[in-house]
């Protein structure tokens, strides 16, 4: 090689660098429902703008004609759909990314796939994306699909829509059904929120009014797909210029640096600019703004930089820096549109994981205001959402955060539901506006179940049933099982003779039909107390088996555990710590259980545990260790 | 939100640097895959980037199956040594010591053994519980699929029918137990971006990028470098000078030269526009069975 060509191929890079500076970015979606020719479209977008390379060509030619569905004619489609499942089932399952450029502008797009039960993978292309193209088939006309993701567009933020009328070959590239579909869109999405929504007939499969016009279709003077994605404006006129700056790390790369780490989502700051932490309401001053390529004056929207401060205030990660003259908002309850996305439905009062920004807090749906049918737009009252379902809900958080609407800024107005034990990511959903508290009073029914009360709790409620002889050590150990939970912070309550002989049953005696009735009002309470999410502990004689299984009955499967507290007569006898025995020997007292009247061992007791040998606390520990095991606690 | 004037390569660097430290302030116990190749190079530059001035707060791992290309050892030690980084080399030394080789075991069951079963036990050995890996979404039609923050279970399994949602720049970083996720920073990036950005960045790159002569035999229609005398030469090959240089960088009997005089960046790039094949195609990995990536992928290779 020689020097003079090396200097040449470095001046042509250099002059293609510095175009390739001055370019633009714009990512999109392709959206739609099944055979809109979604994939197709974008397939002739790579392929016109020939960035399909050879040998992907010869791997889609062999493809093509063993699963391909255009005869001998490539199918582009399978560009795209890269998973096994997909190209054997020939549909799209999850969103695939594209790259290609043009002289004016590099493209990211995101293929979203059309059917329903895949709609939280359209929204998830359609979160990240400047521009939608909306692909309507002409033949079929606006279908379910086209609505529902016409709405999740809306819902993302997105604001620039392509109506892509595609097959126009199939319908003799009729003017007279492009302008009706157009017109029937028009109504439509009128309340979705658009700034534009340009309206092109095409052929994907032909290529008319893809990239060149289509001679087909003379009677359309519009521009063609790829000369709308080249030109159309996204920078935002609406973007709310106020400095936004979630702290995702602090840097302490050295005992004298505190730096904190983040990306600009919001208007843009500067050195010496006063920033508010919302959190404690302090005003910092901006010292330096530091990055690898040495510190910066300035830093805008979309970059990710480390900012020191004058003064040493206490930034911790979840925090969100603001101009102190537009401040977000912070408060712990909001209202908001969130599209849930989990076969399990969404229950008002469960306590999920909100990550918004970049905090992670427990939250609760308290309320639904309605669902919208996406069909017709229309409201629609909900006590849950199901999978793909789009709801106006009430969200309350455990800990205040600082956010804006999402109108307002897409960043700081945007979060996602996590769930506790699955981290599933259930939902998405974007802030209309902050609730006060006052305005929220007005609750309105909420479906709180065992488990969503149970879940507050994090346990599983159950009921211990404690039973043994008198003095067999039935309330020693429950008192010990219950103050291990407690350190555990779980939520107890012990029922025994003492407090309910007293109170509820203080009517009742010794007969053998009183001690039925005592078990039984003592057993309905504790479903009652299950009800609540609460494990409880009760600590009865209870002598006879029947009884027991009543108790047992009463319950949910695995919510009952027999507790056998094994002590012999003669020990409890010996011990005889209220005197009880004393008496029963005596004749003071009838129908003494052991005595005068029969106690029936438990046959099948889940746990049972020695009361003579060994400790309480050692009986105790066996009792936590299976709650553990069992993932009860 | 982005200002509408940042370049596209900034907003990808930007993007990058924002996976890198919501991963790092999100798990417990982070690790980078470095591969030695020119993706790993500008990932570490995009890590040392967003965590300057501190040094980036996780260590290095290379999964050495043993057949690297000496360049890249020497390269990888160097560039360690520079930047003050912790690495972790792992070998499969049951593979090793049965003798795994890409002559023996053909391709497929060598990168099953040496990579994919090497890069389990590292990340067990370890406890990783976030991977940071340099996937491009346009290499493949299955990764163009992936998430950024792709979730693994226990056993390091990919499920790509069931992946979560993943909306805006909200990545659920919440994983149990024994489950980890691979993290990939570069996944908007082509591989034109990444010639652009070593170009604009001057980042440091394995000389074997650059067209050298080396002493080569064609197998199978692809030119294998000779670089050392582990390769074994069937009857009537012999190795001939040519000028030749890499478009991507693996184990030496898994990757293909091609034939090229361009030996300096601004050559690699303008050569890299008339391209007409796409990078993967020097991987012999690739081409074993229709969907073998995605099968590989979901079996814990990268």
């Amino acid at each position: 090689m020689t020097a003079s060509s090396t200097i040449s191929a470095k001046a042509e890079l250099e002059r293609y660098i510095d175009a390739q500076e001055d370019k633009g970015m714009l990512r999109f979606i392709t959206c739609g429902s099944v055979d809109d020719g979604k994939s197709t479209l974008i397939g002739r977008l790579l392929w016109d703008s020939k960035l399909i390379f050879d040998d992907q060509l010869a791997a889609l030619e062999q493809a093509s004609s063993k699963v391909g569905t255009q005869g001998d004619n490539i199918d582009f489609a399978l560009l795209l759909d890269g998973l096994q499942a997909e190209r054997e089932q020939g549909i799209t399952i999850d969103v695939a990314y594209r790259f290609f450029s043009t002289d004016k502008r590099k493209f990211i797009v995101a293929d979203t796939p059309g059917h329903e039960q895949y709609t939280r993978n359209m929204a998830t292309g359609a979160s990240s994306a400047d521009v939608a193209v909306i692909l309507i088939n002409a033949e079929k006309g606006i279908l379910t699909q086209t609505m529902r993701h016409s709405y999740i567009v809306s819902l993302v933020g997105i604001r620039k829509v392509i109506l892509a009328v595609n097959k126009m070959d199939a319908v003799d590239f009729s003017q007279t059904r492009f302008e009706e579909i157009r017109k029937a869109y028009g109504e439509f999405s009128h309340d979705l929120g658009f700034d534009e929504v340009v309206a092109i007939p095409l052929s994907a499969l032909k290529g008319d009014n893809v990239i060149k016009p289509s001679a087909n279709m003379s009677w359309f003077d519009g521009p063609t797909i790829l000369g709308q994605l080249e030109t159309v404006d996204i920078s935002s006129a609406e973007q709310n210029d106020a400095f936004r700056f979630p702290v995702q790390w602090v840097n302490r790369s050295s005992s004298d640096f505190r730096g904190f780490a983040g990306t600009v989502a919001g208007g843009k700051v500067q050195t010496g600019d006063p920033v508010l932490v919302p959190s404690s309401g302090q005003i910092g001053t901006v010292a330096r703004i530091v990055t690898f390529d040495g510190d910066i004056q300035e830093a805008v929207a979309g970059q990710a930089v480390t900012i020191e401060l004058e003064e040493e205030i206490e930034i911790s990660r979840g925090e969100l820096l603001s101009t102190p003259d537009a401040r977000p908002d912070t408060g712990d309850q909001f209202e908001a549109k969130i599209i849930w996305m989990n076969e399990e439905p969404l229950l008002p009062g469960r306590r999920y994981l909100i990550k918004l920004g970049t905090s992670t807090v427990p939250a609760r749906v308290t309320d639904i205001k309605y669902k919208v049918n996406v069909n017709t737009l229309e409201h629609v009252a909900a006590k849950t959402l199901s999978l793909n379902e789009i709801g106006i809900c009430n969200i309350a958080l455990e800990r205040e955060l600082s956010f804006d609407p999402y109108a307002v800024n897409r960043t700081t107005g945007s979060f996602i539901l996590i769930d506790w034990y699955s981290n599933a990511t259930l939902a998405a959903g974007s802030i209309d506006f902050p609730l006060r508290r006052a305005s929220n009073i007005h609750r309105q029914f909420l479906d709180i179940d065992k488990k969503a009360r149970a879940e507050i709790k994090r346990q599983r409620p159950m009921m211990l049933w404690f039973t043994g002889l008198s003095g067999a050590g039935k309330s020693t150990i429950a008192n010990i099982v219950e103050q291990k939970l407690h350190e555990r912070g779980k939520h107890t309550y012990i029922l025994d003779g003492d407090n309910v002989r007293h109170g509820l049953n203080k009517d009742l005696g010794f007969t053998d039909a009183d001690r039925v009735e005592n078990i039984r009002r003592v057993a309905e309470t504790a479903k009652m107390m299950i009800d609540a999410g609460i494990i409880v502990l009760a600590s009865f004689i209870s002598p006879f088996r029947s009884e027991r299984q009543m108790a047992r009955d009463l319950v949910d499967d695995n919510e009952f555990w027999e507790v056998f507290v094994e002590t012999s007569l003669d020990v409890c006898e010996e011990r005889d710590i209220k005197g009880l025995y004393k008496k029963a020997r005596a004749g003071e007292i009838a129908n003494f259980t052991g005595i005068d009247s029969a106690y029936e061992p438990p046959e099948n007791a889940e746990i049972r545990v020695d009361g003579g040998a060994g400790t309480p606390e050692d009986a105790a520990d066996k009792i936590v260790g299976a709650l553990e095991e069992a993932g009860v606690i | 939100m982005y200002d509408a004037d940042l370049s596209h390569l900034r907003r990808l660097e930007a993007e990058a640097i924002f996976v890198f430290r919501e991963v790092v302030a999100e798990f417990e116990h982070p690790v980078m895959l470095y591969s030695i190749g020119k993706d790993s190079s500008v990932l570490l530059h995009l890590a040392r980037k967003a965590f300057f001035p501190s040094t980036p707060p996780f260590p290095l791992l290379h999964v050495d199956t043993g057949w690297k290309f000496r360049e890249m050892i020497a390269f990888r030690d160097k560039i360690v040594a520079e930047y003050g980084l912790r690495l972790v080399v792992h070998t499969n030394e049951e593979g090793r010591a049965e003798g795994v080789t890409p002559f023996t075991h053909g391709s497929s069951r060598y990168t099953d053994i040496m990579k994919t079963e090497g890069l389990r036990q590292a990340l067990d050995k370890h406890k990783f519980d976030a991977a940071f890996g340099g996937a491009r979404r346009d290499e493949e039609a299955s990764r163009a699929k992936e998430r950024i923050l792709s979730f693994r279970t226990a056993t390091h399994r990919w499920d790509p029918k069931n992946q979560r949602p993943e909306l805006w720049s909200l990545y659920n970083a919440r994983v149990g137990k024994g489950e980890s996720v691979r993290a990939f920073p570069l996944s908007n990036w082509t591989e034109l971006d990444i010639w652009q950005y070593i170009y604009m960045e001057n980042i440091p790159i394995v000389p074997l990028y650059y067209a050298a002569k080396r002493p080569v035999v064609e197998r199978d229609g692809i030119l294998m470098m000779v670089d050392d005398d582990r390769l074994p030469l069937e009857p009537g090959e012999t190795p001939v000078e040519k000028s030749v240089r890499f478009r991507t960088l693996g184990c030496y009997p898994l990757t293909g030269a091609v034939i090229s005089q361009a030996a300096t960046l601004p050559e690699i790039i303008s050569e890299m526009l008339r391209a007409r094949t796409s990078e993967r195609h020097g991987r012999l990995i690739d081409h074993d069975q229709a969907g073998s990536m995605e099968k590989k992928k979901q079996e814990g290779y990268f």
